[in-house]
């Protein structure tokens, strides 16, 4: 591998290592802050695609799909909190886990019903269909970059959400303590509402966003799940910070491991979970 | 013994013999009248429509005969096998045990193939392949029962090789997802480009369904072949012709694959799959007679466009209705109706093809290009391609 091959392809990791980290980022939050184990996390990257495609073929523009879409799913997200997932809070992590397992085929079977079993492909934005000339025959295109801008802008924004505002230390006295929480007159259950149907939203964006470089097709998102739990184990089982360096990280290995070792890829990320558990038990970033 | 308790006996006796079916000599003789099809395909799932298409491919050729098989009349069963190789051999229990059918039409996904070939070995039930090519059902693991009417996974690779080179691409790089598909669709391409002057540059590969290309088209640009062969299918073939466009290979290094990169994707894949080169047993394209009435009357009967699923399908309704026929019917008559069904020609809307001896289609296979939404046939590939059926002995 020549020098700008290799840059290349650390800018290839990064790039991915992002998007794994929008789509993990919501499935650590909901646990961090409620405790709650989501299987049907990539259902909501699913729906988001879905809704991309939907919307934006109706109104012909993917910037209306997306600002549309984050209106619905955060709907969504809020109407499923107040039906099913507020009365699991307490409940043990197994009931968690068939709950929203059984919520996974639900959502297949929607899908279905509404918008069949085809592929479908959605086209890149006019403004960010052209591609940057790397080498003589490889150019990059910066859609990709845009997806990588939104990713950054996104992790900035959770941090500033979570660490600056007085929301965001609302949520973290409810994580520490409910019940002390409770006590000083904040309403936890709104806090919880407002965190799960942040949850869905940030996977549904990531499912708009990412739709036009990986198409709209059925179980997309049982494929991304896999990744976001071994992101989410890595990095330590709600830590937003965690979920974004363990996410770069399994991007790096899973790039460099696809040219350098393909014989063995496809172990190399759950090689390097193992490895980081045998360290640190509770991820690289417990809370 | 009272009247009362005498009658309460006996009662129980008819029951008895009742439920073992001793004493029901008509109905029995009306069931056996009518031959018992059973389908056992995907009804629901990402192949759901693969199996509705099958079944209608199928119906539509006994219809168009009459609607019966060697002048019996047909009763139908259905099992969605969801596509799901954990149920698969439970599955084809249910069809073979429970409804005690004469043929099994089944099924899609090849894992679950494996499961449904395990009962058709162990019972000896007939067993109509309308989909999944994994060699094994038709390789070492044959048997005089399983006939396939689709084609093996190195059967459409297999052909790409001479067109590769005819064109002028002697090193090209493989890529694909490392599955059993993926292999055996490699083990096709590789004895084809090999034998046709070619040489393989590197084989690429990622974990199924990983739709990651990236790293890769990175690692290709920088390899630089003179063109790359593939095998992808669904929603990830679709992802892979758009990455490979927007990394700019396209145009720049020319794209081969397995006819089922474009099947059903053009569309999803926008711009992005025009001119690439496949090569299948079948093209919605093929301007035939036999082809265009095929598609017309799907079309109106179904009021959906056909398939190379739907054709598979149809080939299996032909080939059971001819070896029903050349038995009059009497599907007992087991060796006598698998001869035939060996000897058959099958006139085909892909072109005629028979059986090899290890029962798999020797067919045509064609060299299409995606030009404006459709897979034109350019020219045909591979004339009268058989598997080559190794390690298959029929017992």
């Amino acid at each position: 591998m020549d020098f700008p091959t290799f840059l290349i392809q650390l800018l290839n990791s990064v790039q991915y290592g992002l998007l794994l980290f929008m789509l993990a980022a919501g499935l650590t939050l909901i646990f961090g802050i409620m405790g709650v184990v989501n299987l049907a996390h990539g259902s909501f990257y699913m729906l988001g695609a879905y809704l991309a495609w939907s919307i934006g073929a109706a109104t012909g523009s993917l910037t209306v799909a997306i600002f549309i879409g984050v209106a619905l799913s955060v709907l969504f997200g809020l109407a499923l909190e107040w039906l099913l997932f507020r009365h699991f809070y307490h409940r043990d992590h197994l009931d968690q886990v068939l709950l929203t397992f059984g919520l996974i085929y639900i959502f297949e079977e929607m899908r279905s019903i509404l918008w069949g079993d085809d592929v479908h492909g959605v086209p890149v934005p006019e403004l960010l269909g052209a591609s940057i000339q790397l080498t003589h025959n490889l150019s990059y295109p910066v859609y990709r970059l845009f997806m990588s801008g939104v990713c950054i802008v996104l992790a900035l924004g959770l941090y500033w959400l979570i660490s600056k505002t007085r929301l965001g230390m609302k949520i973290r006295a409810g994580a520490f303590n409910r019940d002390m929480t409770e006590a000083l007159g904040i309403n936890i259950k709104l806090i919880h509402a407002i965190v799960f149907a942040l949850g869905v939203a940030l996977a549904a964006v990531a499912g708009m966003i990412a739709a036009p470089v990986s198409s709209v097709y059925p179980n997309m998102g049982s494929q991304v799940l896999i990744m976001c739990f071994v992101v989410v184990v890595i990095g330590g089982i709600g830590s937003v910070r965690g979920a974004l360096i363990s996410a770069l990280l399994v991007g790096l290995v899973d790039t460099f491991g696809k040219v350098l070792l393909p014989s063995v890829s496809g172990m190399l990320i759950y090689i390097l979970m193992a490895a980081v558990l045998l360290w640190k038990p509770e991820g690289l970033f417990k809370q | 013994m009272s009247t009362r308790r005498l009658v309460l006996t006996r009662s129980a006796a008819v029951i008895g013999a009742a439920s073992t079916g001793l004493l029901l000599p008509e109905i029995a003789r009306a069931q056996s009248n009518k031959v018992r099809v059973g389908f056992m395909l995907p009804y629901t799932g990402t192949f759901a429509q693969l199996g509705i298409n099958i079944e209608n491919g199928f119906r539509m050729a006994i219809d168009e005969k009459g609607g019966k098989l060697g002048g019996r009349e047909i009763e139908w069963f259905k099992v969605d096998d969801e596509a799901e190789p954990s149920k698969g051999i439970e599955n084809a229990t249910k069809l073979v045990q429970r409804d005690k059918v004469d043929v099994v039409i089944g099924t899609v996904h090849s894992g679950v193939q494996m499961g449904l070939h395990k009962i058709a070995r162990d019972t000896g039930v007939l067993n109509i392949n309308p989909n999944a090519g994994v060699h094994a059902a038709t390789r070492a693991l044959c048997a005089p029962n399983v006939f396939r009417t689709s084609f093996s996974n190195s059967q459409p690779t297999r052909a790409l090789g001479a067109a590769m080179v005819a064109k002028g691409h002697k090193k090209a790089v493989w890529i694909t997802w490392k599955y059993a598909a993926g292999d055996e669709a490699f083990e096709g391409f590789k004895e084809g480009y090999l034998a046709a002057g070619g040489t393989i540059v590197k084989e690429l590969g990622l974990p199924f369904p990983n739709v990651e290309f990236q790293a890769l088209l990175t690692e290709i640009a920088s390899l630089n072949p003179d063109a790359v062969a593939c095998f992808f299918a669904g929603g990830g073939a679709a992802k892979f012709m758009r990455d490979y466009a927007a990394a700019g290979l396209k145009g720049k290094i020319p794209l081969y694959g397995s006819g089922f990169l474009t099947e059903g994707v053009i569309d999803a894949a926008g711009g992005a799959a025009e001119g690439v080169y496949t090569t299948l047993h079948y093209s919605d394209s093929l301007d035939t007679p036999k082809n265009n009435a095929f598609r017309n009357s799907f079309a109106t009967k179904f009021k959906a466009m056909p398939d190379v699923y739907a054709v598979q399908g149809y080939d299996a309704g032909q080939l059971l209705m001819l070896g029903a026929n050349a038995v009059k019917g009497d599907l007992s008559n087991k060796k006598a109706l698998y001869a035939a069904m060996e000897g058959v020609t099958i006139d085909s809307p892909r072109g005629k093809w028979k059986m090899s001896p290890s029962h798999n289609p020797i067919q045509d296979i064609y060299l299409r290009q995606v030009v404006g939404k459709e897979n034109k046939v350019i020219s045909v590939a591979a004339k009268q391609l058989a598997d080559s059926g190794a390690g298959c002995k029929m017992a």
